[in-house]
């Protein structure tokens, strides 16, 4: 005989989940499962495969470098301009490939939502692996370039994962806020990419957050990006951009704010996703 | 016995806008509210408040209530917008109800469609996990029915291709064998047996009825094929607009769906059938152009007193009425009885009468004596060939066979699982041979 199981479940209108993060726990198969398919999938029917996780971010640092290094003679505090680059493009091309997956993941992912059940969570958080691979693969690159550079980092490279951290955070609310709209709201597919292209001028990618002029420097570090870029450049290099803790607390203070609301919004429109996709 | 689904006044409601609109859009969203502002603002200068788009209530369930017990099998049956698969997504989970609740005691696996979560770019091996995980299963459960799934979808030798390059009878077989061996308390099934091949559908069938009937687990199963609802279920619940009708014993709850349901224009209480509605007749047919149309019809007994209701062995006369518009030369008339599963049971041809029939209303007989039919309810079908095709009515009639117990003699043999005919035999009696 089979044990009395516990499984009871009770499903009201605007029933209230307590098991929700259970429910989350149970399901983190699902969760390997579907970032295990985005990345298998990723580049399927492609001649050169995984390398265009290594091009596309040599290529914009190529690009960049030329640009606003070589162009616009903008300054690089002593460092070789491309890894001044590459060392931004880490956490933003983090930042804008998660966001691009995740905010139309629900949406992509229709046929699954409306036939059966499983955490809703699960798919825009699961869409955020893909970015954090390239993430990895443009991290063995870094450190390549750093030794073509001879450039050494030092102890405060250990930094890193605290805000790497905080760029998850940032990116998983980002990502839960604006997949959830887009399930009613399909105007935010074209908003998406406006919000990224809008990104790269007003974060510190392309330059050093120093060529910014003192008037505009509070208002520029509201943006939770500048505090995360400028934290993985003092990590690196230990240059201290000035106004350098203010924006890494904005960029706390902000992050962490955007995934309670990313959460909170997420978990408040969850229940009629079936309906409304 | 413990209970394992407890559902309590359940109702789900959409809204219905009468602008058609697809998709929601912020502009329209913000378009609406400023038209209210404006509305409101103007409210005395115009007494036109329907400028505002229409919405509307939709209850797609209401007030639904009922209990099932561990491993019973349980089918939903109606029509189509009867709010058959509302239900299950609100049983499984994937859409709230609008009120009430429901409480579910067990794992429960939903089956609203095979291959959920397929990606066509992956191989045949990959999808099986991936299908088996977002069905709920994990990896040691896949990794410990993978030779099972593999072998129930014959595709061993296509394992490791991507399954876009797949035939759709493959794709199919593949998706339904994940499912199939899915090990959940609670096992919700939407119409996911109308898919692939008649051979795959009855392995299919063969699989379920070994599920529910060997595992002890408990079923809710939504079709529209009433052999597999009566062959896999022991109670049905009948839905019609969004209310439960019935929920009761499979048979008796086929047979109200199907002579209240399907034929409800149909069904007549004296047994006499006007077919003067032309809609009720075969829509192939160029009703302007045919030259004879059936007009009536009536089942009577022996005595030619009209009913519906007749007993195991009696005589049946069934009358047809019809009319011929143009002369024509010979007619040959064709008459078929179907069981309320849509099975046919027996048809019969009248001979070619080689008359000259001139314009007018006409009547003819058919005298089924004895009947041969088991108890049971019974639709009549007919139809008429003069030089070409003139007319058929589908469901032009509706009978019902009782059980006549005078000719049992153990009652026990008196129900309708034991076919839909009797003929004619004699059985000797058993003779010892060694």
């Amino acid at each position: 005989m089979k044990e009395i199981n516990k499984n009871i479940t009770i499903i009201q209108s605007r029933g209230h989940n307590k098991q929700y993060f259970a429910d989350l726990w149970k399901y983190r198969e699902l969760f390997y499962f579907l970032s295990w398919r985005d990345i298998l999938v990723r580049y399927k029917q492609t001649v050169i495969g995984i390398a265009w996780s290594i091009i596309r971010p040599v290529l914009t640092m190529i690009i960049f470098t030329i640009i606003f290094g070589k162009i616009a003679k903008l300054p690089s505090d002593n460092v070789p301009y491309p890894i001044l680059v590459f060392v931004a493009l880490l956490p933003w091309q983090f930042f804008a490939n998660a966001l691009q997956a995740s905010s139309g993941s629900l949406v992509g992912n229709a046929g699954m939502i409306s036939k059966v059940y499983f955490p809703r969570m699960i798919i825009p958080a699961s869409s955020i692996i893909v970015a954090f691979i390239d993430f990895l693969i443009s991290f063995i690159i870094l450190i390549i370039l750093m030794f073509w550079y001879r450039f050494m980092p030092d102890w405060r490279v250990v930094t890193i994962p605290l805000f790497l951290i905080l760029a998850i955070f940032l990116t998983l609310g980002t990502g839960l806020f604006i997949s959830s709209l887009n399930v009613k709201y399909r105007d935010f597919q074209y908003i998406v990419p406006f919000i990224i292209q809008l990104g790269l001028y007003i974060s510190p990618v392309g330059f050093s957050s120093d060529i910014i002029s003192k008037k505009w420097k509070i208002i520029y570090s509201l943006n939770p990006m500048v505090g995360i870029i400028d934290g993985f450049r003092w990590a690196f290099f230990a240059t201290r951009s000035s106004y350098l803790l203010l924006s890494v607390i904005f960029s706390i203070i902000i992050s962490i704010s955007i995934l309670f609301i990313g959460v909170w919004y997420f978990r408040k429109t969850e229940r009629t996703f079936a309906d409304r996709i | 016995m413990k209970t394992a689904i407890k559902v309590e006044n359940i109702g789900k409601k959409y809204i219905i806008r009468h602008q058609q609109e697809q998709y929601l859009t912020l502009r329209d969203e913000l378009s609406s509210n400023t038209r209210k502002i404006f509305l409101n603002v103007f409210k005395n200068f115009r007494d036109n408040p329907t400028a505002v788009p229409a919405k509307e209530e939709f209850w797609a369930l209401k007030n639904i209530s009922f209990t099932i017990k561990n491993s019973e099998r349980i089918g939903i049956i109606g029509k189509n917008g009867a709010g058959k698969s509302t239900l299950l997504k609100i049983l499984s989970r994937i859409t709230e109800p609008s009120e009430g609740q429901a409480i579910i005691n067990g794992r429960v696996s939903s089956l609203l469609e095979v291959g959920t979560g397929f990606h066509p770019e992956l191989t045949g091996r990959e999808n099986i996990y991936l299908n088996g995980a977002v069905l709920g299963m994990s990896k040691k459960d896949i990794n410990a029915k993978f030779k099972d799934i593999v072998e129930f979808a014959e595709i061993d030798k296509f394992l490791d291709t991507p399954v876009k390059r797949y035939s759709s009878g493959m794709y199919v077989r593949l998706a339904f064998a994940v499912a199939a061996n899915l090990e959940p308390e609670i096992l919700i099934i939407d119409e996911v047996l109308a898919v692939g091949d008649a051979n795959f559908q009855k392995k299919c069938l063969g699989k379920m009825d070994d599920v529910s009937k060997n595992e002890g687990r408990t079923i809710l199963f939504v079709s529209h094929n009433m052999a597999a609802i009566s062959s896999l279920t022991e109670k049905c619940i009948l839905l019609n607009n969004g209310k439960m009708i019935a929920f009761g014993n499979t048979d008796k709850i086929v047979n109200m769906y199907l002579s209240t349901c399907m034929y409800d224009n149909l069904i007549s209480k004296d047994g006499i059938y006007d077919y003067t509605n032309y809609k009720l007749h075969e829509a192939k047919i160029n009703l302007k152009n045919a030259k004879a149309l059936f007009i009536n019809g009536k089942t009577s007994g022996n005595d030619n007193n009209t009913r519906t209701i007749f007993k195991e062995g009696e005589t049946i006369v069934i009358s047809i009425g019809f009319k011929v518009i143009k002369k024509i030369s010979f007619l040959e008339l064709a008459f078929g009885v179907k069981n309320m599963l849509d099975v046919p049971i027996f048809s019969v041809l009248s001979d070619i009468f080689q008359l000259d029939l001139k314009p007018g209303i006409y009547n003819t007989k058919i005298i089924i004596d004895p009947n041969y039919l088991r108890p049971g309810e019974y639709n009549v079908g007919f139809s008429m060939y003069a030089p070409d095709l003139q007319d058929g009515i589908r469901n032009a009639m509706h009978f019902t066979i009782e059980a006549n117990s005078a000719i049992y003699n153990n009652p026990h043999w008196s129900f309708s699982f034991l076919g839909s005919v009797k003929l004619p035999y004699f059985w000797e009696e058993p003779v010892k041979i060694n």
